[in-house]
Order: structure tokens, then sequence, then C-alpha cells
């Protein structure tokens, strides 16, 4: 989903059965923080009378707490503990305990942002530390909602930092106004429902006194889609499904799960890995972000070749509408009832109404995972490289391909060498590739690789990728490799942060695209970035990186990332909205989609007539006209 | 253009006003310093152009290779052999023909000979080879960043000679070249010419899918690798009147497709205005104008040429103008790959909005280059002389051109006066530079020919008309920088009315006319009428009130010579026309036409009863009979063997009055102020 934090893996060989070390990590982020026990208590608080039957008698708490600004940042991406900061001797290290990557230094990180960027030590800004509640527009909320509210026992809160912390996702211009300003309209009231049938009571309720609700899942959107609309003079109700996080139930004969949709990524993996399953969807933002908010906003996870994307996991939605609950009338894997109400329900992004149970497809926890990684002369290569594994339908769980300044980028983020050893091992491969296979060092770019099932299978496969890789000038480059490229997935949603303590500002965003175009479309958007960042008066070169994330039969998945040193520029926020219109126009021109797994929301909506046809959008409308006529699902994403 | 109005909006504006107060390169003499050096030297000099991003150079064969494998041509010959029941290996060797037939064989010894022997002949051809270095500068920038489109004006063979010359000079990557096939007649030219880099086309091809493909595919090849600028001439063929032809827009749109599919972030196009203070080709023009049919080229045909390396033909200037950014060009016009639901080796017919962008960018183009030509001296001498034939004062003719010469500057001509000689010196030697045209008898300037008295009066007409021809093809070079204020006096004179709106309808009927004559922005009519009579309005010529125009009293000689000056254009038309409604009948072809307007004219020039040889001009006889076709009043039907004209006589008849009712009175209604 979001750019966002992947757990990074541990660091054993891959010997260990990968997938169980993988989920030991998540967990071990729970057991390693005493902050993340606090909620034990607030748990018993909730109203637990609607949790009937089914297997979760005892509820588990979330690793994230009602109160997320206890372990999360109120201002920035991912845990208190976690960020990147410069030491006493001006070295970069990743604090906290959290990650692999934690309390490491990054010796050359430093010299990257100067060079790469033009980002000096010497010229700091700091946000200010704590929420000024005084800036805050006040909580309005008519008392005689409040009355029902109180008889229905479902826990809410008015207090400003609860509703500051719901009312954005995590775009730049979101951190931005957090770090320097207020928002203008923020959600009125939060409210924390318990169960589906609390979802009905509130919806109910905001009918009846006609209040605008916003669900509220994991708060990683990239879309601006949780912003509320400036000019909504209603109550708003920030929606909080985090409290809807139980697996009801685990049918093993049919591999399917029927889950809260407030359960967040990481905890819905690490409880199914209790009994031997996973859903294998892992979107980079899976420790944080929401099952309902997958299925909201139509999300794609990193293993998608083996498990799919969310549309292919999901059995069975429940989604509770103004005009009442929707719902198919058995667990089916297909069937032909006209147009599939889960397509009008999945990428709705919260227009329609609130998602509180899905029955999700699960596995059994495959026995084996190894990483990988393959050197390729040039980008184009790399490119061809991939096409020809989607259409020997070869591809293993993940693969990706990151051009050479990513590649680059990845190299900034090596951490200390333990010993000679390691950096004279480094230097050897270098000089193998670069001097004795002439790879030209600013044109390589390396696919990451992971593989998951049986021992066997997964070696066999193995060698049938790499052969592959081989006949496109693919040289293997190690397990290492492979897993530090995952391992940048989600640190650089933390770097962001500390790019904005030093001028620097960068954001992501993604497409997907025929196969004949990639190349094209890659080479033209970073180009237009380039080119747009020069006439906005952009004093630095800006930091212009893409990777192929995913591929599919017809195509693939592209994601950019893209920063700049805004020193002496007055409105840096202005000038890095218009480079990415234009960076979005681009990828159209170029005939690549608005959207592959970020959603619509607010961000890109000015192209979704052109994207879907006057008809199309039409359709949207109706649906949404019949669904919700009063607009009480009102945060305006979408249409 | 239906569909003018809305998108038209942005269209890129040619704006002549902006012309006046540009600021223009200066030109150094790249021939002073190649006098002083070994040929030889210079030939085998270290030649190490940079190319377009680093990429390393690519044999001519596996660009051939390249070209025949791609999905379009494959897909061509695949639909091709579906079609005609053939099998695809025998259209593939047809394929493959074409391309051994088309293809460049680009090699450096060839440009070595060639940078050997033309340093030997420019020297001697020419006083001075003058480049822009700046432009030079901006071009070798350009190429490193984007693939490039060069697009210079084509008035002789000389022009693509020159350019390579001249990249070779300079260390850039020589361009290849799309010529006509007419020069692979020509048999170790044709070779020598394609081993320098030429690929050729033929003239039509409009039929033939395999050849289109191929040859579409080719240049685009060469485009997206970037490995060597692309170089053809927009007005597809030497103009042999010196004024700048209508654009044709083939090839223009081959080379921006790769823009259009977004196979290339963006491509820089880049005029350049080359311009001769005496063409090589001056009299055989003439010739071919008249009838006289052109020899094919040969390579002893180009022998005999030798001869005239013992004349001189003054200087050149090459202008090198500013890269032109397409994907500035289409920015808010063509934001979509128009590709983006179907693949893109498919052929596709353009759009409408992308036929009508790739015409108003050829039609920027020309204007650009026609901004950046040289005139010389000789080019106001010229159109002073033609205005007062048979003889002129040399006193006279000097002080009418140094008038002119004010004019022009004031009109955002780019004029290059020789090292600031007075102009008694400068008007003596461009004399002497154009003796075959003109002489100095007595004190008078005649024209050469003029008064023999001996021969049949035929002979005298044809020969008095190749000298004008000629003389006016100097003139015509002229014509693009005045067409709008001249129009503008024109229009006065023929209206003989002070209304605004009625001179604006007469000036927009004359633009539309004199279409193919002369390079008028598509659809922009009002803002040329605007211009002109900003232009006029800045030399003291009018006035203009919301409602009116007046013709000041000191204006009225400014605003004489300059109808005067486009007489010949007028006169010319009125004559077509007349012969058109009375003398045609049933349907006629092209050739028919020609041969019937040119027994009409001899008859009225023998006789006396006008003075406009110009009306003999082939040229000017096949644009009228194109702007009668375009006005409606002339039918034209596609027949099997070409095209047959049919006059509409009632409709005709109005606009024939439109020309004669108004015939052209020399004096001008001034206003009293």
């Amino acid at each position: 989903m979001a750019a966002a934090a992947e757990a990074a893996a541990g660091g054993g060989p891959g010997s260990q059965p990968a997938a169980q070390r993988r989920l030991r990590i998540l967990s071990g982020h729970l057991q390693g923080s005493p902050a993340s026990r606090a909620p034990e208590a607030e748990r018993f608080l909730s109203p637990s009378q609607c949790r009937a039957g089914g297997a979760a008698e005892r509820p588990v708490a979330s690793t994230i707490p009602k109160k997320r600004q206890e372990i999360l940042k109120w201002n920035g991406w991912g845990y208190n503990d976690s960020k990147f900061i410069f030491n006493k001797k001006g070295q970069a290290e990743f604090t906290g305990k959290r990650y692999r990557l934690s309390g490491m230094v990054l010796p050359v990180l430093k010299e990257w942002m100067e060079k790469t960027l033009g980002a000096s030590l010497e010229h700091k800004i700091t946000s200010r530390a704590f929420l000024n509640t005084s800036d805050v527009p006040p909580s309005i909320v008519n008392e005689e909602f409040l009355q029902d509210l109180r008889a229905t026992k479902i826990s809410y809160s008015q207090e400003a930092e609860d509703r500051v912390f719901r009312a954005h996702g995590h775009c730049l211009h979101e951190m931005f106004v957090l770090r320097e300003g207020m928002f203008k309209r923020i959600p009125d009231i939060v409210i924390w429902p318990g169960c589906h049938d609390d979802v009905v009571k509130i919806v109910e309720l905001a009918c009846k006194h006609n209040l605008c609700i916003i669900p509220f899942g994991g708060g990683t959107s990239v879309s601006s889609a949780l912003e509320c609309p400036a000019d909504e003079r209603r109550t708003i109700v920030s929606l909080d499904t985090s409290q809807m996080n139980q697996i009801l139930w685990i049918d093993e004969k049919n591999l399917t799960a029927h889950i809260e949709a407030g359960i967040i990524g990481q905890d819905l993996e690490r409880q199914l890995g209790e009994s031997g399953y996973c859903t294998g969807h892992e979107p980079d933002s899976m420790e944080f972000s929401s099952l309902g908010g997958w299925v909201a906003t139509r999300a794609s996870g990193m293993k998608k070749n083996i498990y799919g994307n969310i549309e292919d996991l999901v059995v069975h939605i429940k989604m509770v509408t103004p005009r009442g609950v929707i719902e198919k009338s058995c667990q089916v894997p297909r069937m032909s009832t006209g147009p599939d109400i889960h397509h009008f329900i999945m990428g709705s992004e919260g227009t329609l109404g609130v998602v509180t149970e899905v029955t999700i497809k699960i596995r059994p926890i495959p026995e084996y995972q190894k990483y990988g990684s393959v050197v390729f002369p040039n980008f184009e290569r790399g490119v061809a490289c991939l096409r020809e594994i989607a259409k020997q339908r070869c591809a293993p769980a993940s693969i990706r391909l990151v051009d050479n300044a990513q590649f680059q980028f990845g190299h900034a983020l090596k951490p200390q060498v333990a010993s000679i050893f390691t950096s004279f091992l480094d230097g050897l491969k270098k000089f193998y590739i670069t001097k004795f296979k002439g790879f030209d060092p600013n044109e390589l770019c390396v696919a990451t690789l992971l593989f998951e099932g049986d021992r066997e299978k997964v070696l066999q496969h193995e060698k049938q990728v790499y052969d592959i890789a081989a006949k496109f000038g693919g040289l293997a480059a190690g397990e290492d490799n492979g897993q530090r490229g995952y391992m940048l997935t989600f640190v650089i949603a933390y770097l962001r942060d500390l790019g904005l303590d030093y001028y620097v500002i960068g954001e992501s965003f993604e497409t997907s695209v025929p196969w004949d175009r990639v190349i094209d479309l890659c080479r033209n958007v970073k180009e237009r970035i380039v080119r747009e960042c020069k006439e906005k008066g952009v004093q630095f070169a800006p930091f212009s990186t893409c990777r192929v994330t995913q591929t599919y039969d017809a195509g693939a998945c592209v994601y950019f990332y893209f920063a700049f040193n805004y020193r002496g520029i007055s409105d840096p926020i202005h000038v890095y909205e218009q480079i990415e219109t234009a960076a979005r126009e681009e990828i159209l021109a170029n005939g690549g989609s608005l959207s592959h797994h970020h959603g619509v929301g607010k961000l890109r909506k000015q192209w979704m007539k052109e994207s879907i046809s006057d008809v199309g959008l039409g359709m949207l409308k109706s649906v949404k006209e019949y669904v919700d006529p009063n607009n009480i699902f009102g945060n305006r994403n979408l249409l | 253009m239906a569909a003018a109005g809305r998108s038209r909006l942005w269209a890129p504006m040619y704006s002549q006003k902006e012309l006046t107060s540009k600021k223009r390169d200066e030109f150094e003499d790249i021939l002073e310093e190649r006098r002083q050096s070994s040929d030889l030297r210079y030939a085998m000099k270290c030649y190490t152009p940079v190319i377009y991003k680093g990429l390393s150079a690519c044999k001519p064969s596996a660009i051939k290779d390249s070209v025949l494998q791609s999905e379009q041509v494959q897909y061509v010959i695949k639909q091709l052999s579906k079609e005609m029941g053939e099998s695809t290996d025998i259209i593939q060797e047809e394929a493959i023909e074409i391309l051994d037939e088309m293809g460049h064989n680009l090699h450096i010894g060839v440009i070595r000979f060639f940078a050997f022997s033309l340093n030997k002949i420019f020297k001697r051809l020419f006083q001075k080879v003058c480049v822009n270095e700046e432009g030079i500068q901006k071009l070798q920038q350009a190429i490193q960043e984007h693939p490039v489109v060069l697009l210079p004006s084509h008035r002789s063979y000389i022009d693509f000679l020159m350019l390579s010359y001249l990249l070779y000079t300079y260390d850039l990557a020589l361009p290849v070249i799309a010529a006509g096939m007419d020069f692979l007649g020509m048999k170790i030219v044709g070779e020598l010419l394609r081993r320098s880099g030429a690929f050729f086309m033929r003239r039509t091809f409009g039929g033939n899918r395999l050849y289109w493909a191929v040859f579409a595919e080719y240049v685009k090849t060469m485009l997206r690798n970037g490995y060597a600028p692309i170089e053809f001439f927009l007005e597809g063929t030497r103009s042999r009147t010196a004024k700048t032809l209508t654009p044709k827009f083939g090839l223009l749109s081959i080379v921006m497709e790769p823009f259009f599919k977004r196979e290339v972030f963006d491509t820089y196009l880049v005029p350049i205005s080359i311009s001769y203070e005496r063409i090589l080709e001056e009299s055989l023009y003439a010739y071919e104008l008249l009838g006289v049919p052109k020899p094919k080229e040969s390579t002893s045909g180009l022998l005999k040429a030798r001869k005239i390396l013992s004349d001189n033909f003054g200087s050149i200037h090459v202008y090198f103008g500013q890269p032109v950014s397409l994907r500035t060009l289409a920015s808010g016009r063509i934001d979509r790959c128009p590709y983006r639901l179907v693949p893109r080796h498919l052929p596709q017919r353009l759009s409408e909005d992308i036929q009508e962008f790739v015409t108003d960018v050829a039609y920027k183009m020309e204007l650009l280059q026609i901004e950046n030509m040289v005139l010389s001296p000789w080019v106001l001498i010229a159109s002073v002389l033609l205005q007062n034939l048979p003889a002129i004062d040399f006193e006279l003719l000097v002080e009418k051109t140094l008038w002119l010469k004010g004019l022009t500057q004031a009109f955002g001509g780019f004029l290059e006066w020789p090292d600031n000689l007075c102009a008694n010196k400068a008007v003596t030697s461009s004399l002497a530079l154009h003796s075959n045209i003109v002489s100095l008898v007595n004190g008078q300037v005649v024209l050469n020919d003029v008064g023999m008295e001996d021969g049949a009066t035929e002979e005298l007409v044809f020969k008095q008309a190749l000298s004008i021809l000629m003389c006016g093809a100097y003139r015509n070079q002229l014509l693009n920088v005045f067409v709008r204020p001249s129009l503008v006096a024109v229009a006065l004179q023929m209206t003989q009315s002070f209304r605004k709106e009625e001179i604006y309808s007469c000036f927009n009927f004359l633009r539309d006319i004199f279409s193919d004559e002369f390079i008028f922005f598509p659809g922009i009519a009002l803002k040329d009428f605007e211009e002109g009579c900003f232009l006029l309005t800045k030399c003291d010529v009018i006035q203009v009130t919301p409602q009116e125009i007046l013709v000041t009293e000191k204006g009225n000689s400014v605003a004489v010579f300059l109808a005067a000056l486009f007489r010949p254009f007028m006169e010319g038309y009125q004559i077509i026309s007349r012969y058109l409604s009375k003398e045609t009948k049933e349907a006629f072809t092209e050739k028919q036409f020609i041969l019937g307007i040119r027994n009409f004219a001899f008859q009225l020039l023998e006789t006396g009863s006008t003075q406009c040889y110009e009306v003999l001009s082939s040229d000017l006889q096949k644009n009228a009979l194109a702007a009668f076709v375009r006005l409606d009043v002339v039918k034209r039907m596609k027949t099997t063997n070409g095209f047959t004209y049919t006059v509409n006589k009632e409709a005709f008849n109005k606009t024939a009055e439109m020309f004669d009712s108004r015939i052209p009175i020399r004096k001008l209604v001034t206003a009293r102020l």
C-alpha cells in the first residue's frame, strides 16, 4: 500500500524456515518495546459484548495502541524510537531496536546526501517537538449526538491529539503541515467501534444526525484520502477501525479466515502464524496498514506472484453503508451473478461505507525462503529479463528491478563493515563486476529476488530464474544484496523525515504500464522530473529514480522516488506539487495508469474522468448516489 | 482547416513584430582559416564528434537489420503477405531491396575525401562562408541532449554538402540526409553521397505501403538511436524562385512520431537558413520555370558544371537557428500519447489534432528559416531595378537601395551589408558579382539582353523573361519579410477605402489567394494584418484609428513601392484568371493548363498588352491554379492518370471580378493630415 515501511526480515541464512523468521522479527517489534504492552489495559475498556462465538474467545490486543501517539510519531513516519539521526561524530545512524538496521552506523549516507542532493549538515531545520493544542480547530459535536453515542457505550475521544493524528495520511504536504502549520479542518470526534454491530450503530447515528464519517484504518494513505474537506460544515467523525482486530475464525478445510477489518498487517500475519498459516499479503506498509484499508484501496502485496493482490485474496466482504449492510450470501471461490459487487467495494476509498469483516484466503507458511539478487549491465537488459520471466510465468514470490541511482542509494545505506575481510570481499566483488565483466558502475542495475516454498522447489526455481537472467547478461550477486534491497523499501519512509530536517523533500509514486512501454516511461518520467525541477528554480539536481516492483503477464508496476533540496525556494510545497503533477502527466502521456495500488484519494482525482471515461465515472457516481445519497461518507475521495 | 479556432489558441505563433527587435548572432567566416592551412591536413584532422548521450556509434548494416526486424516492418510484411497471398519471404526480400536502395553508408574515408575536395571547391567558388558560431554551440549542446532534426532551407544542391562540410569542420556529428532518388541516377556521385551519409527516398511513394513502412522505420530507428542527426528539407525540393516553398509534412510527421509515441523524451528541431549571394543554379532555375526541362542529374552533367568553378559566387551565410524543443511546442496541445490504446507498432492514421499540429510546426519552422535568411545588398538592388525597367540611373539606384535598406531593417529583415562598405561601392560590387544579369551602360543600370533588336519577338520575350525571372529570384528573397505590410498596402490600393473592416477583408482575401506563394502561419490572418499595420505605422506610412486606416502624405511613396513589389503576382494571377474564365472549356490537366497559359501569356507579352513577364513562371502558374482550387472555383478531380480540372464559370467570374474590377491604381488615396 502506502510508501512505506516493510518489516525487514531477520539476518539468518536461508536454511532457517524463513517465513517464520520474518514473523519472529515482526513480533520482535512488539516484544521489544515496553510501550506496546500498554494497550493491554485499554482493551478491557472497549465493550466486547459483540465478540460472540467464533474463535476469538480471548481478544488479542493490537501492536498499535488506541492512543497511537504513544508509540508512533505524530509528525513523521513509523515508531517514535526508530529514526535516522546524525550522531556526534556527524555520522548517520538509525536508532531503536526494531529493525535490522537499528543501532547501526551508516558511514557513507552523509556523503551520499551531500553529493546527490546537495544537502549539508549546516543547514538544518527542526520541526516543533510537540503539537500545540491551542492551534487545533475546536471539536464541534452536537450534544444530542453525544448522548446517543454514550448510550451505545462505544469508546470515543474529542482530544486534540487523537483528532489531529487521524486528520492526515503520509503525503509530503501533510507532513509539512504537521511540522510547521495546522490543518484547516480535522475530525471533530474519534470513535472506536469494537465490532461490526458497533459500526452499524454509528452509521445509523450519523444518518440520524447528518454527520460526516471518515473511516480510518492504519493511516498510511498517500493520496490525501484522509484529509478532511475544508468546507465540510457537518461534524466529522473519524471512525477508527483499529479495535476491530480479531481473527474471528479459521477454516482449515477451505483455507480461509474470517477477520475483522481493523487488524493491521503485522498482527494478522503473526496471529495466523501461530496456527501455521499466512495470507502472504505483504504491502510495504504492512506494519501499520489494515485489512479494511487494503480492501478499500485495492492494495497490492510484495509477494502477489504467489498469493495474489487483495482482489485475488478476498473471498467475502461485509461493509456497512448508509443503505444497510452489503455482503454476498455465501463464501465461494467464484460466482456468476452479474458484476461482482466486491468490485464496487474494493477501491471505494471510504466513499460508500466501512468494511467491517473480511474472509480472506490463507496458506500454510512456506517451508523455505531465500533471497537473491542479479546484477545487469543496464536497466534495459534488466527489464527485458523481467519481461521474459513474466512471459515464462516463473516469477519468484517477489522480483524487483532497481535502476542505477537506487542501486547506488542502496550502497549509501550500507552499515559499517564489521571486518577488513568483508570490505576486502566487497572490493573484490566490485572489481569482478566492473573490471572483469565490464559493467559500467553508472549503468548497472540490480534485481532483487525472494523465493518461497518447498526447499527443493525453491532451489529448482532459483536455478531457472538465474538461467534466464544469464541470457540477459545478468550475474548472480548474492543473497545479502537481495535482502538489503528489500530493506530499502521500509528505510526510505523513515529517511524522508531525516531529509525534511535538512531541506530535502521527497515522495514516492507508482503506476502500472504495458511491458513495451516500461523503459520509455521510466526514462521519460525521470527526465521530466529533472527538467521540471530545473524550470521551477530548484537549485540542486533532484534525486529521481525508479524500480520495477511487480511483474504481470501484460505489464509491470513501476515505483518512482524523487527528492530534492529546496534551499533557496520560498514555497517548496507548491513547487513540489507542480513537479508531482507534471510527473503524473508524463506517466499518463506515456500510457501508464493513474495508480497501480496507492489509489486516487483527493490527490489524483483530477485525472479520474480521463482515466475511466465519462460514462465510467457516471456509473461510479450513480452507485454512490444510491448507496449514500446524503454523502455521510463524505471524505470526497475518488469521484 | 475547419477545426482552427480552439486549438490554434495554443499554436506556436509567429510574430514579425518581435522580429524587428530581435538580436541575431554574429557571423564568422570559416573559409578564412581554411585558406591559410593545408586542405589535406584538414581532411585528415582528428574527427571525434560528440554524440547523443554518449551512445556508441552503430554500423549502418546493424541499423538496416534492426529496421528489417522491427515490429513495424514485420507487421506490414505479414499484412501484405496475407492480402496478396505471397509468402513473407518474398516480401521480406522486397523490403531488403528497398533498404539497400535507400540506406546510407556513412564512411569516414569518404567524408575526408569530401572534406578535401569541398574545401578546394568552396574556396574557389565562394568569397566567404559565414556561420553563426553561437548557433553551432547550441547545436552541439542539443545533440548531446536529445535526438536532433536539422531543417535547412533548400536553394541549391550545395545546401547539404555545405552543411555536412560545416558540421565536419566544427567536429559535430554528421547528419544522415533524406535526399531525392534522382541523385542515385548519378553513378559514382550517388554512391559517394550515400557513403557521406545521404539516404534516398522516392519522391512519391504514398501508395506503396511496404516502402512507406520501411522508410518511416528507417528514419525513426536512426532518430531513436540518436546516433546521427537527421537532415531533410521541409520544402521538399529546391526552391526555383528563392521564395520559401510551402512545407511538406510527410517526413516531418515521421520524425515527430517517436516523440508522439514517447519513445524519446524530446526531439530538437533546428531551423537552418542558408542564403547565397549568388545561387549556383540561377540560370538553370529560370530556364526550368520557363518550361525548358531541367537536365537529369548525371555525373557528366556535373563535370560540365565544372566550368562554373571559374566563376565567383560571392558569400554564403549559414545561420543555425535556436534548437526548438518539440516537447515544448506540443505542450498543452498533444499531451497524451495518441497510441495509448493500440500497440505502438501498428501503422496508424494521424488524428486531425496531430495533423494540424504537424502543419503548424512545419510553418513555424519555415518562418524561423525565413527570419534568419540573410539579405544581401543585391536583393535590394534587384527589387529596385525590377520596378524601374528598362533602365535606371546608377546614382538613383544607389539612393533607392539605401532607402530600401532602411525600410528592410525596420521590417526586421536580416541585412548583411558587407564590411560597412559605402553604398556606392556595395552596389558596384554587387553589380559586378551579378554581371551575367545586369550591366552598367553609360551610367545606366540595365538588364542584359535587353534592347537587342534582332531575333524573333518570341525569342526576345523569352530572353527578357529569363533575365527578369533571374532578377526576380533575388527580389523574392525580400518578399516574405515584406508580405504583411505589403498586402496591407495592396488592400488599401484595391479598396480605395479608409474603413479598416473593408481593408481587412481584402487583406484576408489576398492572404488566402497567395497562401501558396508566401508563408503564412495557418489561421492567424487577423494577427498578420495587425502586424502589417504595426510595421507600416512604425514607419509612418499609415495611421490606424479604431475604425480607419489612413495613409499619410509622406507614406504614400512607401505604400506605392510596397504594392508594386507584389504587382507581378497581382497581375500574374489576373492574367491567369482571365485565361481560365475565357480560354478554357472542358476538363484540362495541369500540363494542358501550363501550356495554354504560356501561349496565352506569350501573346499578351508580344503584343505589349502586359509587361508582366513573371506570369510565364510555371511556379506562379501552378500556385495560382492551386489557389483557385482552394477557393473552390476550379474543381479538381482524380482520374486514372492524375488529376483533371474544370472551371466553375459562375463562381469563377465572381472571384475574377474581385481581381479585375479592382485593378490596382497606382495612386493611393491619402488622407489629409
